[in-house]
């Protein structure tokens, strides 16, 4: 054997193991973008599930499987079209169809999921750069575009005029807008929490989503700052007018739990790319939110708020998020 | 230290604690041949001070070039067999001096000489390389003069266990390693840092004590200094200017060992981690090669594993087990190819999980956007990438396993290179 031969670095390069040489750290704490979407998608199925399909029946499964769908054909269609690799698989997409449809009467047709998954897919989120890269809620910026296009399929007393429910089917949030609150006298607290209300497949029934919410927040998916500032926001704002006008305003808990509020908390409002990480940032972006949700159920023009208050704070998130501490060492 | 699917809360990072009962060390022979790195090149052209063949003596000094500052300490008495260059970690470049060894041992004298007029220069001379790598020429800087000593006896990395069973088992060794330091350096003020629940009594050590939480990184020297100093230290400074020196717990205690048996300490404590998350706590002679420590367990590693020195979450990792026992290993462990964390070429999606375990504060979702492009002057200015202490907690949360840490580690360094020129040159 000649000495050359011995010199660790060409004895490495001639034998058939090699070591991988990697960068610190070593260790992951296993966490990935796939299981985030699982978790996700699990936290909303009992609201799914119990509030939407059991309440609506078969005509909810179309919905929500169509959506869920179509919005992973459009995630594989974009991606082929610029042939980029295919990012279907890390369940975001999934995960956008569900919410969407969470969202949805169970009687919305065929073309208005198609293209509301559209818009929230290639418009909302691939256009920007993909996952990680849109500054607004796809879902909320689909459902914004088809409200005011196709207003009318979001009514949801017309949509279910054709339903039969044990209990008043009248969506609360519209009967106070239209009607006033003398008009729901009817509804009790217990109802909306059981999903004895009409609204999105995924939007009435207050303890599922509650439920899932809380996992969601104690689990981390969800940052619970944002959500919990969301919901703060419209209490205290909702009870401000309500002690202003008790007989005109509906009092905190009904806004906490008609409408969309509670899916915009869990689903929405806290989505990663549009919201703030900091901490200061993150309960301002959740309170007004909140704010902005009830300003335009009780006084705005809409019947529910939630949405288009989550494309207005999106748009304040880059602004906000440079609201941080001053870095190690960087303190005056 | 991964969270399972179904666990609630995440993992918490702790230094661990050493097992109640304390079994001793094991001891690795020294092999037949072993390896010293020195910091350098070898071919720049300058006069080389060694030759293949030349024998050495158990303690001599090994330098490169007459005006090279860097040096080994032979720790065995043999032959130099090879000299070669060696690429080492994150672009630095050493040469690796091989040794054969002789059975007989032969004692350099420089030692003796020293312990007869100890002082700071000799130390830096010739006690550097003593195991625990203690930095004695950041005593020497006339315009930072040192007023506080801190003795570092915080393990560096999770699963280490090193620095704490120095301080437990060397405690004689260093109460004399302190004396030393104060009648060298002259400083009177000694600080040693140990961890929370450490209870034994360290009132005659010659130091006051500080309590360092084990929550990782809290042991970091950065932090550490911190503490002592009740503020933190601005970017751009280090402890140093503060008139702070930092000494591992092993250096001193080595130095205080160096003292009492006449000869300088050569034999380093390292925490060894199998593939199966076995620990033990080994001793060996600096200079040994990895593969003679694996060859003791009887451990054999496959294709694609990784070996790693230092530490699972700051450590680095190397691509030959002729790699040697250097006097600052504090850890080996050896993974198997199943377990090694691969990175993903995935976006940032801005969970905020990093902003959440920064221990700087760091805005690392925005960082890591502005290191992607390569907007490293960008980062460095705006998002507060020297800040940073490279703990790795970073990428260990990573939802989208994105490579933070080596990001933020390049641009270091290559702004570091465009300060100096260097990438002018090429």
């Amino acid at each position: 054997m000649s000495s050359v031969a011995q010199l660790p670095g060409r004895q490495q390069m001639n034998n058939p193991k090699k070591l991988i040489v990697s960068h610190a750290p070593f260790i992951h704490i296993g966490s990935s973008i796939p299981q985030m979407s699982l978790h996700i998608i699990l936290a909303a199925l009992p609201a799914v599930i119990f509030g939407g399909i059991f309440r609506f029946g078969a005509s909810a499964i179309a919905v929500v499987s169509f959506s869920i769908a179509t919005a992973m054909l459009w995630e594989v269609a974009i991606n082929l079209v610029s042939k980029k690799p295919v990012t279907v698989g890390d369940g975001n997409a999934a995960v956008i169809g569900l919410v969407f449809a969470m969202l949805l009467p169970a009687t919305a047709p065929w073309w208005f999921v198609l293209t509301g998954t559209f818009i929230a897919i290639v418009i909302g989120k691939q256009i920007f750069g993909g996952i990680g890269s849109n500054p607004f809620n796809p879902v909320a910026l689909a459902l914004a575009i088809l409200m005011v296009s196709w207003g009318d399929f979001l009514d949801f007393d017309e949509m279910y005029r054709h339903f039969h429910f044990d209990f008043v089917p009248t969506y609360p949030l519209a009967t106070v807008k239209h009607f006033g609150l003398d008009a729901i006298e009817p509804v009790r607290l217990m109802d909306l929490l059981l999903g004895r209300q009409i609204g999105g497949i995924g939007a009435t029934f207050g303890i599922g989503l509650i439920l899932g919410g809380a996992y969601l927040m104690i689990r981390g998916f969800i940052r619970w700052e944002i959500a919990l500032s969301f919901l703060g926001g419209i209490f205290i704002t909702a009870l401000v007018f309500n002690i202003i006008d008790p007989a005109r305003f509906a009092d905190p808990f009904f806004h906490l739990l008609t409408g969309y509020t509670l899916v915009a908390a869990f689903f929405l409002v806290p989505e990663d790319s549009s919201s703030p990480v900091n901490f200061m940032p993150m309960l301002i972006y959740g309170t007004l939110g909140g704010i902005m949700t009830v300003l335009i159920r009780n006084i705005g023009a809409y019947v529910d708020g939630a949405i288009l208050a989550v494309l207005v704070i999106n748009l304040l998130n880059p602004l906000l998020d440079k609201i941080r501490p001053k870095a190690l060492g960087k303190a005056e | 230290m991964k969270r399972s699917f179904f666990s609630v809360t995440a993992p918490r990072l702790q230094i661990d604690s050493m097992p109640g009962v304390l079994s001793d060390s094991v001891r690795i022979e020294t092999p037949r041949q072993i390896m010293l790195l020195i910091e350098g090149h070898t071919e720049n052209g300058h006069e080389m001070m060694i030759q293949k063949g030349d024998p050495v003596k158990t303690g001599q000094k090994i330098s490169l070039t007459p005006d090279s500052e860097a040096y080994a300490i032979s720790t065995v008495t043999g032959t130099i067999t090879h000299i070669e260059p060696f690429p080492g970690e994150s672009g630095k470049q050493f040469t690796a001096v091989s040794v054969a060894v002789s059975k007989e041992v032969d004692l350099d004298q420089r030692f003796a000489a020293y312990c007869d007029a100890p002082s700071l220069e000799g130390a830096v001379d010739l006690l550097r390389c003593l195991p625990g790598s203690p930095a004695f020429e950041n005593f020497t800087d006339a315009d930072k003069p040192i007023q506080t000593i801190v003795i570092n006896a915080m393990d560096q990395d999770l699963f280490v266990i090193t620095a704490q069973y120095a301080l437990k088992t060397f405690y004689h060794e260093l109460v004399q390693g302190i004396q030393h330091l104060k009648a060298i350096t002259g400083v009177k003020h000694v600080v040693i840092a140990v961890p929370q629940d450490a209870i034994q009594g360290y009132g005659d050590i010659g130091a006051s004590v500080i309590n360092i939480s084990k929550g990782y990184p809290e042991g970091l020297p950065h932090l550490i200094a911190q503490r002592v100093m009740g503020h933190e230290i601005p970017v751009g400074k280090n402890f140093q200017d503060f008139g702070m020196a930092l000494l591992n717990v092993e250096a001193v205690a080595s130095l205080g060992r160096s003292f009492q048996n006449q000869e300088m300490a050569k034999t380093k404590l390292v925490t060894f981690l199998d593939k199966n998350g076995n620990r033990s706590l080994v001793s060996v002679t600096v200079g040994t090669p990895l593969r003679d420590i694996f060859k003791h367990f009887r451990l054999s590693w496959n294709d694609q594993d990784q070996i790693i020195i230092g530490g699972p979450l700051n450590g680095y990792s190397i691509y030959t087990d002729a790699f040697p026992i250097r006097p600052d290993t504090d850890a080996i462990l050896l993974q198997d190819k199943d377990d090694v964390a691969l990175v993903s070429d995935y976006p940032c999606i801005n969970c905020g999980d990093c902003i959440r375990v920064c221990p700087a504060r760091v805005p690392v979702n925005m960082l890591i956007r502005f290191l992607e492009a390569g907007e490293y002057e960008e980062a460095a200015e705006n998002y507060d990438l020297y800040s940073c202490l490279e703990c790795g907690l970073c990428s260990y949360v990573c939802v989208s396993r994105i490579p933070i840490y080596q990001s933020i580690k390049l641009a270091k360094y290559e702004l570091g290179r465009a300060a100096t020129g260097e990438a002018a040159d090429e």
